[in-house]
């Protein structure tokens, strides 16, 4: 029983890893650039939404759509600031911009809002689901995170599959240039990659500092990262790959904590991602593409 | 229709194009021939706006469309079937079409424009729920060209259509390009098949490395002792 229970927990923090995941593979299917300071995003999102809740009161739904209202306009304004400039410069230009983006949105916070931590409060009461005659008990808290890691994904999904502008995404993530001669504003669907990965980035923030009440302008940088490696091991720009990775990841990371060592768990779950991608290069759903000429 | 006046594109310092200027009259099939690395491929691109001139005007019905965002070309009329047909590998034959007429409203005339494009290519509508990566290179050409007429150009740029096809399909790809100007398309085609282009064009013009060296109905350009040399085998 015990297994069944962290086997849950680890869903709940993956669920958070995969919406974190799903918006550095989007930036990446699209614009072809790891964006860095996606981790960092989310942590403005945390502390809009910590703000909304304690210092004006907001009610938890507003407090969230707030928080990625402001997110989506600081990717969107990151983006068109610091990224669209580079369009045409190289790779390595990009990545050391979006690091730079990164340490600027951490320092901006700590100036602005002080690098001594603060603490969440608590949005989702504090019950349980209990199975098994009480054996088994499973937080709302959990549920909501898993129930909302689902239900963004699956927006997300019908969005790119059966919406004009998602068609016009996955046409951009192909090949811009012929993206370009069918009409498409390759700009303009570049922005709205950046404005849905940082919205919800803060839905991520949120269920992540509901469950750990820590707040810290350095707090989106380790989910980041992980968020990061899970996009890679789901396969980087592969949406379900996303989900996938960030499941996957969160899970051997609380079965890590719990069976072998606190301390060695981040360590497994790289080494597993290194297995991962020794024996499948591209990831678990990453294609290959080939060309026929 | 098509006026281009003077123009100069440059890759770096490279000078890829030096100055040319030619005309693609109302109804007309034009074809600008060349070998490898003559700058064809990069004049498309001008026209298309995906490479931006030095200098030089690109005129179409009196618009300058060096100054047009490269989105908007599209629906003013001119597409384009890039070199190396670029159809989108991971979406499905009808779902490149789709994407041919992303930017019009018109949906009943969109579909019977899918149906004139299947009618046209009977082996498309045989795979229009195959991913278009699956296809043979000539119907993947052929794709390329049901995708631009999707948007129902006025004219209509080719870009080595032939490259890399059978004769068989060569000939029924020129025969396909006659067909949709017969219909009142222009076509602008750039070919390195000098003999078969020459054949279909109302007006022909030489491309030597960013140069227009020579230029005359297809007819002439056929018969010209330096064509024949250089480019047909003569």
């Amino acid at each position: 029983m015990a297994f069944l229970s962290y086997l849950i927990n680890g869903l709940s923090l993956g669920s958070v890893y995969a919406i974190i995941a799903l918006g550095y593979t989007m930036v990446y299917g699209i614009a072809k650039m790891l964006n860095f300071a996606h981790g960092d995003i989310m942590m403005v999102g945390a502390y809009v939404a910590f703000f909304a809740l304690t210092s004006f009161g907001i009610p938890v739904i507003p407090s969230v759509l707030l928080s990625m209202l402001a997110t989506t306009v600081l990717g969107v304004v990151i983006e068109r600031l610091a990224y669209k400039p580079l369009r045409h410069a190289t790779s390595l230009s990009v990545l050391i911009t979006a690091i730079g983006v990164s340490y600027f949105l951490q320092n901006g916070a700590q100036l602005l809002w002080s690098s001594s931590t603060k603490v969440f409060p608590a949005i989702i009461s504090n019950g349980s689901v209990k199975l098994f005659g009480g054996e088994l008990q499973i937080s709302y808290l959990t549920l909501v995170t898993i129930v909302v890691c689902i239900a963004v994904m699956v927006c997300l999904t019908l969005f790119i599959n059966k919406t004009k502008t998602g068609m016009a995404m996955r046409a951009c993530s192909e090949d811009k240039g012929a993206a370009t001669l069918m009409g498409i504003n390759v700009n303009m669907i570049i922005s709205i990659t950046f404005a849905i990965g940082s919205g919800i980035a803060a839905i991520a923030a949120v269920l992540l500092c509901a469950t750990y009440p820590t707040l810290s302008p350095t707090l989106g940088s380790m989910p980041g990262i992980k968020a990061f490696t899970a996009a890679v091991f789901g396969g980087i720009g592969s949406i379900p790959g996303a989900f996938l990775g960030g499941l996957m990841l969160g899970v051997i990371e609380i079965l890590a904590k719990a069976y072998v060592s606190t301390q060695l768990s981040d360590a497994i779950v790289f080494a597993v991602l290194i297995i991962v991608l020794l024996i499948k290069p591209t990831g678990l759903l990453g294609r290959k593409l080939s060309e026929k000429v | 229709m098509l006026k281009v006046e003077n123009l100069v594109v440059k890759y770096g310092m490279i000078e890829a194009i030096k100055g040319i200027s030619f005309e693609v009259n109302d109804g007309e099939i034009v074809t600008l021939i060349g070998a490898n690395g003559a700058g064809k491929t990069t004049t498309m691109h001008a026209i298309s706006g995906l490479v931006k001139p030095v200098s030089g005007s690109i005129q179409l019905d009196g618009v300058e469309l060096t100054k047009v965002q490269p989105h908007k070309i599209l629906s003013m009329g001119l597409a384009q079937v890039p070199e190396g047909r670029r159809v989108f590998a991971q979406e499905t034959v009808e779902e490149n079409l789709t994407l041919g007429a992303f930017f019009r409203k018109d949906k009943d005339k969109i579909r019977t424009d899918m149906d004139f494009v299947y009618d046209l290519f009977p082996r498309l509508k045989e795979r229009s729920s195959q991913l278009a990566g699956t296809l043979s290179g000539g119907e993947q050409q052929m794709l390329a060209m049901g995708r631009a007429l999707m948007a129902d150009p006025r004219i209509m740029l080719l870009d080595e259509p032939s490259m890399g096809l059978s004769p068989l399909l060569v000939s029924e790809i020129f025969s396909i390009i006659e067909e949709i100007n017969k219909k009142g398309t222009t076509v602008l085609l750039v070919e390195q098949n000098a003999k078969r282009a020459l054949a279909i064009a109302d007006h022909a013009y030489v491309l030597e490395t960013g140069n227009i060296t020579l230029h005359g109905t297809g007819q002439e350009l056929s018969q010209d002792e330096r064509v024949q040399k250089a480019y047909l085998g003569g």
